[in-house]
C-alpha cells in the first residue's frame, strides 16, 4: 500500500512536469537574460498580472534580501508591468495571453522555467504581494540562509503566509508606488492559526489569521492555506503541487519537527489588503480565473463593500522578526 | 617571535588568503594546505593572492574528505614543513580557512610566551565524553571505517553493522590510549616535532588510517605520548550543534565575539564582511592579557540546541508540529477547568475571577457560543468567539487561548452540554486542574417546565456525554489533576472542595476564602431526581441524592464548618 501510494505520487508529480513541458508554447520571451547567471544565483519566480504599481517596491525589497535575479511570467498585463520589468538588467520576462486557471493558476508556465534555470540552485517563488522574512533577515542575507541550509543538507525552507492589514477601512488609505507597503499594513494576527497534517503529502495545512476570523468565520473549512514553501534547492524533477503550498517529492514537504523540536521557519508577510484589491477584486471576478471559482474574491468583494474593518483590538502591530518569533510564528531552529 | 600557522582550507579562499596575509604580515610564518580537491586555478589565484608575502607557504596537497585520514595527512605534511622552513617557531597553531583571529598577533604571542611549554589542545577519553554524535564513541577506534560516512552512507552503516555482529575488535597499538577532542589545537615545537619524528609513527599511522574521524583523535591520542604538559582546551573558539556541524559567526556576532576575548574564532561565514573588516584591521586598542572567556557564546548556541531538541512547550506552529507523547508538554501553562460548578452557583465565573484575581472564562465551548471573560468577542492572539470556528479544531483553539495567554492561568467553566471534544486531549496534560461535579445538570433541569418526557430525554443526553467524559478522564495515562465529586457529596460541603481546589491553584494564598459564592436554592431537586427514577431513568452520576434533603434541612452553621475555624 505504501508502495503503491508513493508510486501514485511519483506519476502525478511526472504529470505535472508533462502538463509544463506542454505548457512551455504559451510563453514568449521578451527578455531573457538567464545565460550568464552564476552557478550559485539564488532565483526568484513569480507570475504577475498588472502588478505595476507594487513592482518597484517589490524589487527593491528582494534585491536588498540579494536575490540575483528574477524570473518573471507575465500573463497579459496591460498596465505596462512587462515594460517596466524588460528595463530591469537583473529581470527575465516571459508573456503568455493564455488562461491562468489553465496553466494550474500559473504553477505550469513557473515549473517549466525552474526546470530549465533552476536546477541546483536556491529558488525562491513568492506572489508579487508576499514579502518573505527569515530569521535574521535584517542582518544577514538570503545567501547566508542557503549557505547555511547548505551546509546542514537542507532542502526546503518553509514560510507561513500572514495576513497584513490596515486599521480602518482597506481602501482608506491608497498606496503609492514605490511605497512600503507595511506602512500602511501594520497589523496582523498573532495566535488563531489552526494546524492539521496532510497524510498525502506529509504537509502541515494551516488555516486562520484575518480572513478566516472575518470572512470565513462560518465556513472554517474553506478558508485559504496559509502554509507554503517558497524556498528551494531546486532539482529538474521537482513540482510544485498547488501553488507554492506543497511539494512532490513528498520528502521535501516534512519541514517541521513531530519529535517537540523547533526547525527553521519564516513567514511570507501578505501585503493583499491594500487599496489597489479593490480593482483586483473586480477584475478577477470578472476573470473567473481563480482557484475555486473565486470564493476567496467573491468573500474579498463581500468585505470590501460592506464597511469592513479587519482590525480588532487584540491585533498585533508589526515590529520585525524577532517579534514574531516570540510569538511563535516562526522560528530560528538551530540558527544562531 | 613564537607562533607559526597551519592553516587547512578547501572553500573560500580568498577569506583564507586575506586571513594568512593578516598573520603573516603581523609577523606570525603561515603554511597553507589547500583540498587537493580544489580546482587548479582556484588554488593558483590563492597562490598568486599570497605571493607578495613570503612569510606564506604551501605544502603538499591531500584530497581532504570529513572524516578521513586525508586531513591528518594534510596537517602532518603542513606541519613538517613549518619546523622545516621556520626554525624560530616555538607553538603551531592549527587552524582552518574560515578561522578568523578576533585579537591581534601579539596579544596571542604575549600569551604563549607565558605558556611555552603547554600544549593547548583538547584530549579527553572517550569514556568521559558525551558529545560524540552518532553513537560512535569507543567503537572509532575499535572498528574499521574504509567507506565514505558522506558519500556511501548505507555501505558504511552496514559495514558497521556486520562487524558488530561478527565481534571484531581491532588491536590498539601499544602504549596508545585513545583520546578525543577538538580538531583544532596548539603544540609546541618539542611536542609536534616528537609525534611527527616518532619511530613508530608508520604502525600509528597505519592504525589511525581506518580510525573514524582521525582528525580529532590522532594527535589528541599522540600528544599524550609526548607532551609533557597538556591544557586540554582548544585555544580556538568552534561550537557544534546537536548533529555535530559547526555554527557559523556572522555580522551581528560582532560585539559577541568582542567580548570572547578568544584568540581565534570558527567557522566564519564567508560573506561577513563586517566580521571580517573589524577584525582583520583591528582598532590600535591598548592591549589585554584577559584570558578567553567564550561563556555568552556558549550560553547563545545552547540555547539554540535546545530550542531545536526541545521547542517550546505548548507551542504548535509551521515547524514544530509534536506527534502525541512527544509534545514535551502539551499545552503552554496551567489552567483549570471547572465542570458541572455553573448550574450550582450564580456567576461562578465571575467569583472565580474575584476570589483568584485572575479574568476566568465562562462556557469555553458552549454551543453555538465562545463565552470569553468579560462576554468579549475577540480574545487574545485575535481568536475570535464564533463557535464554528472552535469547532472546526477545538484543540486548536485550546492550545492557541493557552499559548497566546503565557503566564496568566485561564480557568474556564464546563459542561456536559458543551463541546466536549478537546476533554481526552486535557486529560492528558499536566498543565490541566480538573474539578468535575457529576450529576449537577440535574439542577436546572429540575426547575425546567414542559413536557417531561423531552427533559427526561435531556437528562439521558447529558448523563451519557458526561459518563464518557469521565471515562475519558480516568484513562490510566491521563497526567491532568483531576477531582470528582457527585453532586450529593459536594454539596454537603462545597467550600471543603473548593478551598482545596484554590490551595493547588494557589498554594501560598495567605488567608482562607472568605466570601462565598451564592449556590442556587437546591428545593425541588430530590423530588425531580425521584420523578426520572420512576420514569425508568437512573440519575447515577448525582449520587446518593437523600442526603442533598438532610443538608438542606440541617441548621446553616452545619452547613458551613469553614467559617467557624
Amino acid at each position: 500500500m505504501r508502495a503503491l501510494e508513493r508510486y501514485r505520487l511519483r506519476l502525478r508529480r511526472k504529470r505535472f512536469l508533462w502538463r509544463a513541458f506542454r505548457r512551455r508554447r504559451d510563453l514568449s520571451t521578451v527578455a531573457d537574460r538567464t545565460a550568464t547567471l552564476a552557478p550559485d544565483a539564488i532565483l526568484l519566480f513569480a507570475t504577475l498580472r498588472n502588478e505595476r504599481v507594487r513592482l518597484p517596491y517589490f524589487l527593491q525589497y528582494y534585491r536588498r534580501l540579494g536575490v540575483s535575479h528574477f524570473l518573471f511570467v507575465d500573463n497579459g498585463s496591460t498596465d505596462g508591468s512587462g515594460d517596466y520589468l524588460s528595463r530591469q538588467d537583473d529581470v527575465s520576462v516571459w508573456r503568455t495571453e493564455a488562461s491562468y486557471r489553465k496553466s494550474r493558476f500559473g504553477q505550469d508556465w513557473l515549473t517549466w522555467l525552474l526546470r530549465n534555470h533552476a536546477n541546483g540552485r536556491w529558488a525562491l517563488t513568492v506572489d508579487l504581494d508576499e514579502f518573505f522574512v527569515y530569521p535574521f533577515c535584517d542582518t544577514r542575507p538570503l545567501r547566508a540562509l542557503t549557505d547555511w541550509m547548505d551546509g546542514l543538507g537542507l532542502r526546503a525552507f518553509p514560510a507561513m503566509v500572514l495576513d497584513m492589514y490596515p486599521r480602518g477601512r482597506i481602501d482608506a488609505h491608497p498606496y503609492r508606488e514605490g511605497q512600503d507597503p507595511f506602512e500602511i499594513l501594520q497589523w496582523f494576527d498573532s495566535g488563531n492559526y489552526v494546524i492539521s497534517q496532510n497524510p498525502t503529502y506529509g504537509n502541515l495545512w494551516i488555516q486562520g489569521g484575518p480572513r478566516a476570523r472575518c470572512m470565513f468565520a462560518d465556513t472554517p473549512a474553506e478558508a485559504p492555506s496559509l502554509n507554503k514553501v517558497p524556498l528551494v534547492k531546486w532539482r529538474r524533477d521537482y513540482a510544485y503541487v498547488n501553488s507554492t503550498h506543497m511539494l512532490l517529492p513528498r520528502s521535501l514537504n516534512q519541514l517541521y519537527d513531530r519529535d517537540g523540536g523547533e526547525m527553521a521557519s519564516g513567514c511570507l508577510l501578505h501585503a493583499k489588503f491594500l487599496s489597489v484589491l479593490g480593482e483586483k477584486v473586480t477584475e478577477e471576478l470578472d476573470r473567473r480565473q481563480h482557484f475555486a471559482e473565486g470564493r476567496e474574491y467573491q468573500r474579498y468583494a463581500r468585505a470590501l463593500n460592506d464597511d469592513h474593518d479587519l482590525w480588532c483590538r487584540w491585533s498585533e502591530k508589526y515590529v520585525n522578526w524577532r517579534q514574531l518569533e516570540i510569538l511563535g510564528l516562526m522560528s530560528k531552529g538551530c540558527w544562531a | 617571535m613564537g607562533v607559526g600557522f597551519i592553516m587547512l582550507c578547501h572553500t573560500a579562499l580568498d577569506r583564507a588568503a586575506a586571513v594568512a596575509r593578516h598573520w603573516a604580515r603581523a609577523g606570525a610564518p603561515v603554511v597553507v594546505h589547500v583540498d587537493r580537491r580544489v580546482p587548479q586555478d582556484q588554488f593558483a589565484a590563492m597562490q598568486a593572492a599570497c605571493a607578495d608575502v613570503p612569510a606564506i607557504g604551501f605544502s603538499r596537497r591531500y584530497p581532504c574528505e570529513w572524516g578521513t585520514f586525508g586531513l591528518v595527512r594534510a596537517t602532518q605534511a603542513a606541519a613538517e614543513r613549518m619546523l622545516a622552513y621556520h626554525p624560530e617557531v616555538r607553538h603551531c597553531f592549527l587552524v582552518s580557512g574560515s578561522c578568523l583571529p578576533l585579537r591581534p598577533l601579539r596579544e596571542l604571542q604575549t600569551y604563549l610566551a607565558s605558556h611555552p611549554d603547554t600544549d593547548f589542545i583538547e584530549s579527553v577519553t572517550t569514556s568521559d565524553v558525551g558529545w560524540t554524535v552518532g553513537g560512535l564513541d569507543t567503537e572509532r577506534f575499535t572498528l574499521r571505517f574504509p567507506f565514505s560516512w558522506r558519500r556511501n552512507r548505507r555501505l558504511f552503516d552496514a559495514y558497521t553493522r556486520l562487524q558488530r555482529r561478527l565481534g571484531v575488535r581491532r588491536h590498539i597499538p601499544l602504549g596508545l590510549v585513545p583520546h578525543l577532542g577538538s580538531q583544532w589545537w596548539c603544540l609546541t615545537r618539542r611536542t609536534l616535532s616528537a609525534i611527527l619524528n616518532d619511530p613508530n609513527r608508520p604502525v600509528y599511522d597505519r592504525y589511525f588510517r581506518r580510525v573514524w574521524i582521525p582528525d580529532e583523535s590522532y594527535f589528541q591520542t599522540l600528544a599524550r605520548l609526548h607532551s609533557s604538559r597538556i591544557e586540554s582546551r582548544p585555544l580556538t573558539l568552534a561550537k557544534f550543534d546537536h548533529e555535530g556541524k559547526p555554527h557559523v559567526f556572522y555580522d551581528d556576532h560582532l560585539q559577541l565575539l568582542r567580548r570572547s576575548d578568544c584568540f581565534v574564532a570558527r567557522k566564519i561565514w564567508s560573506g561577513a564582511d563586517r566580521l571580517y573588516d573589524a577584525f582583520l584591521n583591528p582598532l590600535p586598542d591598548a592591549s589585554r592579557m584577559a584570558e578567553p572567556s567564550p561563556g555568552k557564546i556558549d550560553r547563545l548556541f545552547a540555547k539554540a540546541a535546545e530550542r531545536r531538541r526541545l521547542g517550546r512547550p505548548g507551542l504548535y506552529m509551521q515547524s514544530r508540529f509534536p506527534r502525541a507523547g512527544r509534545e514535551n508538554g502539551r499545552t503552554a501553562g496551567p489552567y483549570s477547568v471547572f465542570h458541572g460548578f455553573s448550574p450550582l452557583f450564580e456567576n461562578f465565573d465571575a467569583w472565580i475571577s474575584k476570589s483568584l484575581g485572575l479574568r476566568a472564562h465562562g462556557h469555553l465551548f458552549a454551543p453555538g457560543r465562545v463565552e470569553f471573560a468579560g462576554g468579549d468577542d475577540v480574545f487574545n492572539g485575535a481568536l475570535c468567539n464564533s463557535a464554528a470556528l472552535r469547532d472546526y479544531n477545538p484543540r486548536a483553539f485550546l492550545t492557541n487561548l493557552l499559548w497566546s495567554t503565557r503566564g496568566e492561568r485561564q480557568c474556564f467553566l464546563l459542561g456536559p452540554a458543551d463541546n466536549l471534544g478537546c476533554v481526552p486531549f486535557m486529560a492528558g496534560d499536566s498543565n490541566a486542574q480538573i474539578s468535575v461535579v457529576t450529576g449537577a445538570w440535574a439542577v436546572p433541569l429540575s426547575r425546567a417546565q414542559g413536557d417531561f418526557s423531552a427533559i427526561r430525554r435531556e437528562a439521558a443526553r447529558l448523563q451519557r456525554a458526561e459518563g464518557e467524559m469521565l471515562a475519558a478522564l480516568d484513562l490510566p495515562h491521563a497526567k491532568a489533576s483531576v477531582r470528582v465529586w457527585t453532586l450529593a457529596d459536594f454539596v454537603e460541603n462545597p467550600m471543603e472542595a473548593i478551598q482545596a481546589i484554590f490551595d493547588e491553584i494557589n498554594p501560598r494564598a495567605p488567608h482562607r476564602l472568605t466570601e462565598v459564592p451564592r449556590m442556587v436554592d437546591l428545593s425541588g431537586l430530590s423530588t425531580f431526581l425521584q420523578q426520572l427514577k420512576n420514569q425508568g431513568m437512573l440519575p447515577t452520576l448525582v449520587g446518593d441524592y437523600a442526603s442533598i434533603d438532610d443538608m438542606l434541612s440541617a441548621p446553616p452553621e452545619r452547613a458551613r464548618p469553614y467559617l467557624v475555624r
